[in-house]
């Protein structure tokens, strides 16, 4: 399974291909899995999440779309927490491909596995 | 001690018959379990935190299970597609991913709180391909890794070193790479006990410079459980030399072959009676 959380943490790894962030999602099968919240973990993420990419995930996706910028207080938001969670933890992506938006490489999700290996000229 | 990496490439060693004996084998499982949580304590992450780990070669999850116990979120990597299928199967929490640690990790800067890994490294010493330079390698996997630990993050990697040259090759592609740190021995006496600890610190934590901890020392039934190796063989051998073993053509084998053989039909059998089976006298 490939959860928006980690989606927002990978890039393209192929060599000489610096911009690869973030990864377009192609034909994505999309399942929802129920998962206990975490306010504390998520609070602790969100430093570490850009923002402006999980927007156009989730946009590009089809999700119910999230605030334009994190509020100013979110440990104590409620209903954005909730939201969060459900876009970052609950979203499994199953089987499709993510594509490096400069270098076009596609690394395919089998089974909810997605295969990163590249081949030996792009090391 | 045979060596699985002079067998075969990591992802071909670790087929469908592997995999499912790290599922089954209680000692296996027992062992990961134990060396995974010596793996967090040397982590020394934040109590009461859910943190963010990624586990190096997590194969089918035994080590991921534990984090997940302890309440951590995880991302897993692997080469070997046998084992991720097993993991899968065995629905675990983290996120899996088939990749090769020798070509470096496509994750963001700062993305992780610690890192982990279960006897991985010493595979990556080994050039399965023509094309592979076991240095350079190193260099990808640590320097790639490096970034893409917060700072003052920790990362703890067990490995079976074969020889003193693999150790200062990968230690010292791990300092190249800007880690600090260094290996930590536990039992350092015992030859069966003994655990190597590469324990390296991306950074400082609290602005001040991390210390390398301390191994564990003493006896080698030190080690929580006790589980240190397999004595059924030696087991076997001692209870021959006693004459205790059991014999294998008992009563009940040569039944079972008397009633093949009338199935069979093509010869005449003897009838069963009560000294079937039974052993003659010496005096005979």
């Amino acid at each position: 399974m490939v959860r928006l959380l980690t989606h927002n943490m990978l890039q393209c790894h192929v060599k000489n291909c610096t911009n690869g962030f973030p990864l377009r999602f192609q034909d994505p099968v999309i399942e929802q899995h129920e998962q206990e919240i975490n306010k504390e973990f998520l609070v602790n993420m969100l430093p570490r999440i850009d923002w402006n990419a999980l927007r156009t995930t989730v946009d590009q996706l089809g999700l119910p779309e999230l605030p334009a910028a994190v509020p100013e207080n979110p440990a104590e938001d409620e209903a954005f927490l909730a939201a969060l969670h459900r876009a970052l933890m609950e979203v499994n992506i199953q089987s499709g491909s993510m594509v490096c938006p400069e270098c076009e490489h596609v690394y395919p999700i089998r089974d909810g596995i997605p295969n990163m290996l590249l081949s030996e000229d792009e090391v | 001690m045979s060596r699985p990496e002079h067998t075969a490439p990591p992802e071909i060693f670790y087929n469908d018959i592997e995999a499912e004996k790290y599922t089954q084998n209680t000692r296996i499982i027992n062992v990961q379990a134990q060396l995974t949580y010596r793996a967090l304590e040397l982590l020394a992450l934040p109590d009461d935190k859910t943190s963010f780990l990624l586990d190096i070669g997590c194969g089918s999850g035994l080590s991921g299970e534990v984090l997940s116990e302890e309440g951590h979120e995880w991302i897993g990597v692997d080469i070997a597609p046998a084992m991720l299928d097993v993991a899968n199967e065995r629905e675990v929490d983290g996120d899996l991913f088939l990749q090769d640690i020798g070509q470096g990790f496509g994750f963001r800067p700062g993305t992780f709180d610690g890192a982990i890994s279960i006897s991985v490294i010493q595979w990556l010493c080994n050039a399965d391909k023509k094309c592979n330079n076991p240095y350079r390698r190193l260099a990808r996997f640590f320097g790639t890794l490096y970034t893409s630990l917060a700072r003052g993050a920790r990362a703890v990697f067990q490995f079976y070193p074969e020889n003193d040259h693999q150790v200062q090759m990968i230690t010292s592609a791990a300092l190249k790479a800007g880690f600090t740190g260094g290996i930590v021995v536990d039992y350092p006496n015992s030859a069966k006990a003994r655990k190597t600890f590469l324990c390296l610190f991306a950074g400082q934590r609290d602005g001040q410079t991390q210390a390398l901890p301390q191994g564990l020392s003493g006896e080698e039934g030190g080690m929580a459980g006790g589980i240190q190796f397999e004595s059924r063989r030696v087991d076997d051998r001692a209870s021959v030399r006693k004459g205790k073993r059991k014999g294998i053509k008992d009563k009940e084998w040569i039944q079972n072959k008397k009633e093949q053989m009338r199935k069979k039909g093509d010869k005449k059998v003897a009838n069963d009676s009560k000294f079937t089976g039974r052993k003659r006298r010496p005096k005979f």
